[in-house]
């Protein structure tokens, strides 16, 4: 049982109160729920003094908890998700959520494509089904005080299973439309089988300007040989608090390439644990992060080689304007028996702002002494010689400017495959460009 | 890739059964009673002749000590140290404050002898090499026995003495700077030295002087169940300049011996600090058992402009280090450096690193750390930089490589780096392959293999680091010097 005299912020109070409310009427095994929310309880909102929050101190960012949206209309989720924008334009099978709630209607589920299963998950949850013994495979993220919040409360979302080659995009459009602020707990878990080769997309946006708290997590389980391409964008509103998961376990000989984009949100929280399970996977995790104002934009990631012989690559990218915080923390372990692993970790950060900041944190944790593995970390202005040489050309300041971040981004960026998918992510850039004057 | 036999030899060299200063001196010796009360301070401090200000400031110390809790971050474990079970001051009972080099019992001159450290004048001023004179404070247990040539150095204006006697003679100069780095409240260690520290070094360098020779420090743990708490503190006047070294040895012992030491440097305007450092504490043997707890607040401040402070280590022993070197880079234009080679064996464990703080502007900061671990030991570098809002133009490189030899033990990076201001370019760096194609085209094209020119490019990156060391150290360093990078990971 949750102690409510053990929370200390007015927020905690509120989680714990909101927890009381919903925890019996939320589908499947209260008892699991009830377990992830004590595990939170006991430290309570991660603040600073906590390492892995240390430069995102929730105490102080979530001073309020929004409610749990209601579903909505039928009427309500076909406007909000007509108004959704990001990655709209590309055909994918769209799988979408609005305030949290999974949108039926628009899915049709007696014509999916060939090698596509989808579960709603409350009805898997209130059910029992097979898959669920799947769901969190990730031990980092169990031990993680926002996954355990989501755990406690999620309330929707789906599982999807992807087998053989399936040709059209998997698009899980998450979609937040409530004029007033709301929290959301989504939960996805996609299941790629043996040999599949799959395309996942995945975009957070809100149609309305309020202050939104999204927790959402997505799992992927990838079986040997598959090939996994994944894009996210984080298009949210500019008042949100934006929390976020992306747990990953990779068999052996995996190709994976994942790319987020984050160019929203007022606060955003985003966590990778990619776990190496399997001999010989390859993995390229990318990130874009625009930030302006007062925007802070956090991306955690930890990279688990448990098995020999992985490679994996990491870059990310921060361009911070303003006022902005960016932040960045990675981690690189390698435990005694992974050997030949060959991890090559960066972060990159562009300050355009005078106020502007920037976190970095690369570590690695290796204990194998037949590995390569390696970090940099820069941190630094635009380089005055190419604005020079661009401006010496006839470009106006600006200009210069919006191409050598273009470029900086671009790096990060260019590992999409899907094409399409790749322009519209270069078209999120250019727009934050655009908008920055 | 894997390490190469000979830096595998060079290591195994230098593993913790090879200690040599495992030796134990019998002297006898007075000690404060066992355990820690503001009667011990006040012993120490009745020992040391301190005026009332400084006993008052040891009990402050102590009272804010009591109501710490001992930090818990550092990737370290160790049995809970029972602090009331220390002896906090431990002293050679026949004559423990000797007038000269004749008063001083002959068994303590032996161990320096066997040590290596040359107290006697005459001997250094016959070497062949008359511009390598080093002056020695060398700190037996909780006393300075010795400080070699004091008179000389007092010519040049130069005040290089045991703290405790800087407190009686030149109370004013050390009321002024002492704790203005590491202050009272810094940190658990820090604050618990503060309270009982008993000797050390005090260096004062007066504007515009260039120190005439090396000064140098050598502490030496004799007494069983005795922590080592040294405190010592230099300041260099605008202009002036100083290189310090420090070596540091004990006895093979079962036990755990805690070393809690507080190292503050000054640096005013023009002036320029290296400090370098051979850590040769006893490291326990090869099931972790004895062993120095070596945890040490070593802190520089540039506090004026142009100022310079050079961080160099070697280290090699202790049970468990946990230190980090670091230069609040205060004076516009000042420069921090920090040059690391830190080794562990056995059950070591080492948690060491550097802080560069930027708060002037056009501040410059490099850090170099190499951490080689073997055995069943865990190296950590843990290492912050970061760039205050006001330090404009500040910039960093840091490169940090680690090494592993065995998979029973683990290499570790965890640097923190923090920019708030745009112009500042920060870059870190953890890897070999990072040399720059240019230097290997070059020497590729006169005819050297792709692992030649490496290992060229390589061991010219190492000499620089070794370079930092003044030529006392050398010898000891010489040992690390053929440890290459290969198979190196961040």
């Amino acid at each position: 049982m949750a102690d409510v005299t053990l929370m200390k912020t007015p927020a905690e109070t509120a989680l714990a109160q909101a927890f009381e409310a919903v925890k019996t009427a939320l589908p499947g095994s209260a008892e699991s729920r009830a377990e992830a929310f004590e595990l939170f309880a006991e430290r309570g909102l991660p603040h600073r003094r906590v390492e892995e929050f240390k430069y995102t101190d929730l105490r102080t960012f979530m001073r309020e908890v929004a409610p749990f949206a209601p579903t909505p209309s039928s009427a309500e989720a076909k406007a909000a998700l007509r108004d959704a924008k990001a990655l709209a334009g590309v055909e994918a099978l769209s799988i979408p959520f609005v305030n949290g709630h999974l949108v039926r209607d628009e899915i049709d589920f007696s014509k999916l494509p060939e090698g596509v299963e989808i579960v709603p998950l409350s009805e898997a949850l209130a059910a029992g089904h097979d898959w669920l013994a799947k769901l969190s495979p990730i031990e980092w993220a169990r031990k993680n005080p926002v996954y355990q919040l989501n755990s406690a409360f999620m309330a929707d979302g789906v599982m999807v299973r992807l087998w053989g080659d399936v040709a059209t995009p998997v698009h899980l459009r998450f979609v937040t439309s409530s004029a007033t602020a709301v929290a959301t707990a989504t939960r996805v878990l996609v299941i790629v089988e043996q040999g599949a080769s799959v395309t996942l997309f995945e975009t957070h946006e809100s149609t309305s300007g309020a202050g939104h708290q999204p927790n959402d997590v997505v799992e992927l389980l990838a079986g040997d040989n598959a090939h996994v391409h994944h894009v996210r964008v984080n298009a949210e509103g500019d008042q949100a608090l934006a929390l976020s998961t992306f747990a990953v376990k990779l068999g052996a000989d995996v190709a994976f390439n994942t790319v987020n984009v984050v160019a929203g949100a007022n606060v955003s929280r985003h966590q990778v644990f990619a776990v190496f399970e399997g001999e010989n996977t390859k993995a390229q995790i990318n990130g874009a992060t625009m930030l302006k104002g007062r925007q802070h934009g956090d991306t955690t990631l930890i990279a688990e080689h448990a098995a020999p012989h992985c490679e994996s690559r990491e870059l990310f990218k921060t361009v911070v304007d303003d006022e902005a915080t960016g932040v960045f923390q990675g981690k690189i372990i390698v435990p005694h028996h992974a050997q030949k692993t060959d991890g090559r970790m960066m972060s990159a950060a562009l300050l355009l702002g005078d106020g502007a900041s920037m976190n970095n944190k690369p570590e690695l944790e290796i204990f194998a002494d037949d590995v390569q593995c390696a970090h940099g970390a820069t941190c630094g202005q635009l380089d005055e010689d190419l604005l020079f040489y661009l401006m010496a050309r006839g470009l106006p300041k600006k200009e210069a400017e919006s191409l050598l971040v273009q470029a900086f981004l671009g790096e990060a960026i260019e590992a999409v495959e899907h094409e399409g998918a790749r322009d519209a992510l270069v078209g999120v850039v250019e727009t934050w460009l655009k908008a920055r004057g | 890739m894997p390490a190469v036999q000979e830096t595998i030899d060079q290591v195994r060299s230098i593993d913790v059964d090879q200690y040599k200063y495992g030796f134990e001196t019998e002297v006898e010796m007075e000690k404060a009673p066992k355990g820690l009360s503001e009667d011990v301070i006040r012993f120490i401090s009745a020992k040391k002749g301190e005026p009332e200000w400084m006993l008052q400031w040891r009990l402050d110390a102590y009272k804010r000590w009591l109501t710490m809790t001992e930090p818990k971050w550092a990737r370290v474990s160790y049995d809970k140290i029972d602090y009331n079970d220390i002896y906090y001051y431990a002293a050679p009972k026949k004559n423990p404050a000797p007038k000269s080099l004749d008063e001083v019992d002959p068994e303590i001159l032996k161990t320096y002898e066997k040590l290596g450290i040359p107290l006697r004048e005459q001997e250094v001023l016959a070497g062949v090499e008359p511009k390598n004179r080093v002056a020695v404070d060398a700190v037996f247990d909780s006393v300075s026995v010795v400080t070699t040539f004091k008179e000389e150095l007092a010519k040049a204006g130069v005040i290089f003495m045991p703290i405790s006697e800087a407190i009686r003679e030149y109370p004013d100069l050390v009321r002024q700077y002492l704790g203005t780095v590491v202050p009272v409240t810094d940190n658990y260690f820090a604050t618990l030295n503060s309270a009982v520290f008993t000797d050390g070094s005090f260096v004062y360098i007066p504007p515009g002087v260039r120190c005439p020779m090396e000064l140098s420090t050598y502490f030496r743990i004799n007494e069983k169940n005795t922590g080592q708490f040294e405190r010592t503190l230099i300041i260099a006047d605008k202009g002036s300049y100083v290189s310090y070294l420090e070596g540091c040895t004990a006895p093979k012992r079962d036990e755990n011996q805690l070393h809690a030491a507080v190292v503050e440097l000054i640096a005013l305007d023009d002036a320029e600090i290296k400090y370098s450092t051979v850590q040769n504490w006893y490291p326990g043997d090869a099931e972790g058992r004895g062993g120095i707890y070596n945890f040490v607040t070593k802190r520089g401040d540039c506090r004026g402009k142009n100022s310079v402070i050079t961080w160099t280590q070697v280290e090699t022993g202790s049970a468990i280090t946990w230190k980090y070197p670091s230069c609040i880079l205060r004076g516009d234009n000042s420069r921090g450096e920090f040059y690391s080679i830190a080794v562990s064996n056995g059950m070591q464990q080492v948690d060491s690193g550097t802080k560069m703080i930027h708060l002037g502007k056009n501040t410059t900061s490099r850090i170099i750390s190499k951490g080689i671990a073997a055995g069943k030991s865990e190296n950590t570098y843990r290492g912050l930089v970061s760039a205050h809002r006001k330090a404009t133009g500040a910039r960093n490189f840091t490169n940090c490589d680690s090494l592993l030899i065995g998979n029973q033990c683990g290499a570790h990076t965890v640097p923190y780096i923090e920019s708030k201001n745009a112009s500042a370019v920060f870059e870190h760096e953890a890897t070999t392959s990072k040399i720059s194609d240019d230097q290997m085209f070059y020497c590729q094209q006169r005819g050297l293999s792709e692992e030649e020119a490496t290992a060229l490019i390589v061991n010219g990156f190492v000499k620089d680091v070794l370079q930092q060391l003044p030529m006392e150290f050398a010898v000891e360093a010489q040992k690390l010097i053929s440890i290459s990078l290969e198979g190196s990971v961040g």
